[in-house]
């Protein structure tokens, strides 16, 4: 027989928990109480038992997803029958059928019992109807709502009648519910009708709400703003400006692109900078560290995973370059681009967004010339790289027109101090100024 | 003007310097020992130590009744992780295991008489196993269908109570009436009351009170302390700077500290106590020196606040384990023994899921039912208006 596991409140209370790990796989045998997975809630990470034998058919959940409590969350198969037409009389009193399915199972709108679902789960509506009187109601002080046939227009009907889902759809659609003639019973406009008022197309006047537009703050933009709400009030960020001359990196630039080892390569100068990075994380490892309040320690990282800020249809995402300080600048050219079409596509898969250790933002591609950046939260340090544009340039005591590009290093003071926030930054600018600076570190 | 120095009692040896505050605190700590005072008749490994004043009240324990001892601790310790797993599965609101208490309660349990009487805090479930009520019958409460399904006073075990350390003043009243109503003596229907509380109680005004009136009053109480060592994330150094059971000194009654993992030493402990306030001498305190070996409540997460070592230092202090290798050891009781309690455990364990699933939900009458003794006009009014107020829903 399938059965269904909902997930049960196991801290008197709780709405919903996360699956952290799966201890078993379908197909496996389960025994009564062995340990199937174990799940988080706000108060406690817990071990959840196993309530019936039989077999695993299926994982309802994957781990780390948050789920309502409630709901299935897998499916075992056990030894015992299919119910028959007439179910098997239950060892307890009729009258306790009445009230309702038992904890743990479906009753016969689908839903699973669960004994203390505090939590509201959307769409459901709990509150049982009150009776309606068998006889004609007495007359009412107040009007009756409108019957289906009602007018839209009648003045007392100020408010049209739709369940809340349907009121956000006409929302999202810009549809009046006012103007929407109503098919359902008693009057109450359905999903058709709006989806209907909608394609009317400008039958329907144009809603105006004051000369200003919401929109619902979701997705990579509210993880944006909780990250650099949390780095910049945790983290005390101190922000130190370079100018550099890069006229010998844009020419080394144009000699490799006529390389062959370079010819289906994308050399940008945003390459040549995370190049430098990684040389210069060396010289001060402090930028590649991470501070833990809670260990009480300052984590330093052997290898760089160098995030590089990019802007996508979907909002800012941070994909990582993995040990990029192993990586030569050919490879590195070859993993940028990578990133930068897979983040355009919007197919960054979440574990390329995790566990970076500094950060690259290219300011310069807006041409903007330079910016105080915000600490991606757990890194040390982060480099922004202004627009690389011709500029006047003192050479040997004369003006001469050189390529500058402008450095922005922001840094976590409770680990990075003045002086090796500088360091690093005139380390990159003198590796980007005079490359062949490398040969000698 | 007197030195306050001569206000406080004589150390046993003169020459011992005061402790420091900090020497205080370390001896509250859950990885000490019990010092000197703990009375204990088995070790953990097992070895029973002969001890002058508590070997008597022990003495006709022989293999039978220490195996039934053990039996107990077995069948109760199952249902509790079977009730802990029900939990889990959505079947109990809450459970409040008792995981490495079974010595400290059925050493209690099996110490009381059929006339004495029991006021339980909500963890007893070990307790409620000596006075015969089924272990199914702990489940209305903890599932949220019922407050109580046995009679207090048929049982002679109170309601379970909630509210921390309130039945300290419920029993020592119920020990008052027992001495106004001439029920403490020496004749073999002399009666007791024995309070069960924690230690996180012994910081609660109740408890103090209880203390108070039982003294003033020679109540017959014996005020029953296991100190699991953690009031949910609270640890014993946040409610008292003297060992708990050196409170009693300062109310004026004896306290002794017995070592709450040795069924035996809280077997004989208990009897004594529970014979002194008979014989008209309570109240008396002991403190059961035991560990919390599981959460607070399902809805607690230990590992959030204390460290892993001190359960690990209280695994080798487990109370069943310590009788099993006496069993075997000292009067050479086969595996068969030991299989036959484990297959008990598991049907036991059985029958108690099936309940616990099977467990019909009580109508509303029953809110009203055992309200009072009697019936009370005002009562059936409410009750009669309630059930109208239901019958005016609409069938789902």
């Amino acid at each position: 027989m399938r059965r269904e596991f909902a997930l049960p409140d196991v801290g008197e209370g709780l709405t919903e928990a996360e699956i952290v790990t799966w201890n078993v796989a379908p197909g496996d045998q389960v025994q009564v109480n062995q340990i199937l997975c174990e799940i988080e809630t706000a108060k406690a990470a817990v071990e959840l038992p196993s309530p019936w034998a039989g077999t695993v058919g299926e994982l309802l959940v994957q781990p780390g997803q948050t789920v309502a409590v409630g709901s299935p969350i897998i499916v075992i198969e056990t030894a015992e029958a299919e119910p028959a037409a007439a179910p098997a009389p239950p060892p307890a009193p009729a009258a306790a059928e009445e009230r309702g399915p038992k904890i743990g199972e479906a009753g016969q709108d689908g839903r699973i019992a669960t004994l203390v679902g505090y939590g509201p789960r959307p769409g459901s509506v709990t509150r049982r109807p009150r009776k309606r009187p068998a006889a004609p109601p007495p007359p009412a002080p107040e009007p009756r709502p409108a019957p289906a046939a009602a007018p839209a227009t009648d003045g007392r009907a100020t408010v049209p009648l739709a369940k809340p889902p349907v009121r956000k759809l006409a929302k999202d659609l810009g549809v009046d519910l006012r103007t929407v003639t109503p098919s359902g019973p008693d009057g109450v406009i359905t999903r058709a009708d709006v989806e209907a008022a909608a394609g009317a197309g400008s039958a329907a006047p144009a809603v105006s709400s004051g000369g200003e537009r919401r929109v619902p703050i979701r997705g990579v933009r509210r993880a944006t703003a909780a990250a650099v709400t949390q780095s910049a009030f945790t983290a005390p960020h101190v922000t130190e400006f370079l100018s550099v001359d890069v006229t010998a990196t844009m020419q080394l630039r144009d000699r490799l692109r006529a390389d062959r080892a370079y010819r289906d390569v994308k050399l940008t100068p945003l390459a040549f900078v995370a190049k430098a990075v990684c040389l210069a994380v060396e010289r001060t490892p402090e930028l590649n560290a991470r501070w833990d309040e809670d260990a009480g320690e300052i984590v330093y990282h052997d290898h760089v995973q160098l995030g590089i800020a990019a802007a996508t249809p979907r909002g800012l995402i941070v994909p990582k370059i993995r040990d990029a300080d192993t990586l030569s600048l050919r490879e590195l050219a070859i993993v940028l681009a990578e990133l930068t079409e897979t983040a355009r596509a919007g197919k960054t898969p979440p574990s390329d967004l995790v566990g970076g250790t500094f950060t690259i933002t290219n300011v310069g591609v807006f041409g903007v010339d330079t910016g105080t950046p915000i600490l991606n939260p757990g890194e040390a340090g982060i480099l922004a790289v202004g627009a690389i544009k011709p500029m006047p340039w003192v050479v040997d005591g004369e003006l001469a027109v050189r390529t500058v590009c402008q450095l922005a290093l922001s840094f976590d003071h409770r680990l990075v101090d003045g002086e090796q926030g500088s360091r690093f930054l005139a380390d990159v600018g003198a590796l980007l100024s005079d490359p062949g600076l490398a040969l000698t570190w | 003007m007197s030195d306050p120095q001569d206000w406080t009692p004589a150390t046993a040896d003169p020459g011992l310097r005061r402790p420091s505050r900090e020497q205080v605190v370390a001896g509250l700590k859950a990885t000490v020992e019990g010092g000197p005072d703990l009375v204990q008749l088995l070790t953990p490994e097992g070895e029973r130590v002969a001890d002058p004043r508590f070997d008597a009240w022990a003495a006709d324990v022989d293999v039978d009744a220490l195996q039934g001892l053990y039996r107990d601790m077995v069948l109760v310790r199952r249902f509790d992780r079977e009730a802990n797993a029900l939990q889990r599965q959505g079947q109990l609101g809450i459970w409040v295991p008792l995981l490495g208490q079974e010595a400290a309660q059925i050493g209690a349990g099996r110490a009381m008489k059929p006339q004495d009487m029991a006021f339980p805090s909500y963890r007893e479930h070990g307790v409620a196993w000596c006075r015969g009520i089924d272990p199914t019958e702990l489940l209305g409460i903890f599932r949220g269908t019922d407050h109580g399904s046995w009679d207090p006073i048929a049982r002679r075990f109170h309601l379970y109570t909630i509210v921390i350390g309130n039945q300290c003043l419920n029993a020592t009243g119920y020990a008052m009436g027992q001495k106004f109503e001439s029920k403490v003596g020496d004749g073999p229907d002399a009666e007791a009351t024995i309070c069960f509380f924690g230690d996180g109680a012994t910081s609660q005004g109740d408890v103090h009170e209880g203390f108070v009136w039982a003294a003033v009053y020679d109540a017959p109480v014996v005020f029953y302390c296991q100190n699991n060592q953690w009031a949910i994330s609270e640890p014993l150094e946040r409610q008292t700077r003297v060992p708990l059971y050196r409170r009693a000194q300062g109310y004026g009654f004896p306290g002794i500290r017995v070592d709450g993992n040795d069924v035996l030493a809280c077997l004989a402990v208990t009897r004594w106590a529970l014979e002194e306030c008979r014989t008209g001498n309570g109240p008396v305190l002991i403190e059961a020196f035991t560990y919390r070996m599981d959460a607070h409540t399902t809805s607690d997460d230990p590992t959030r606040y204390r460290l892993a070592d001190e359960l690990e230092l209280w695994k080798l202090k487990d109370p069943i384990e310590r009788v099993r290798v006496n069993l075997v050891r000292e009067h050479g009781v086969g595996q068969e023994f030991f299989d036959g309690v484990a297959a008990e455990a598991d049907e036991l364990a059985a029958r108690f899921r099936q309940f616990c699933i099977d467990m019909p939900t009580p109508g509303p009458e029953r809110m009203f039912s055992e309200v009072y003794a009697e019936a009370s006009p005002p009562l059936e009014a409410q009750e009669e208006a309630y059930l109208a107020y239901l019958a005016g829903f609409a069938a789902e």
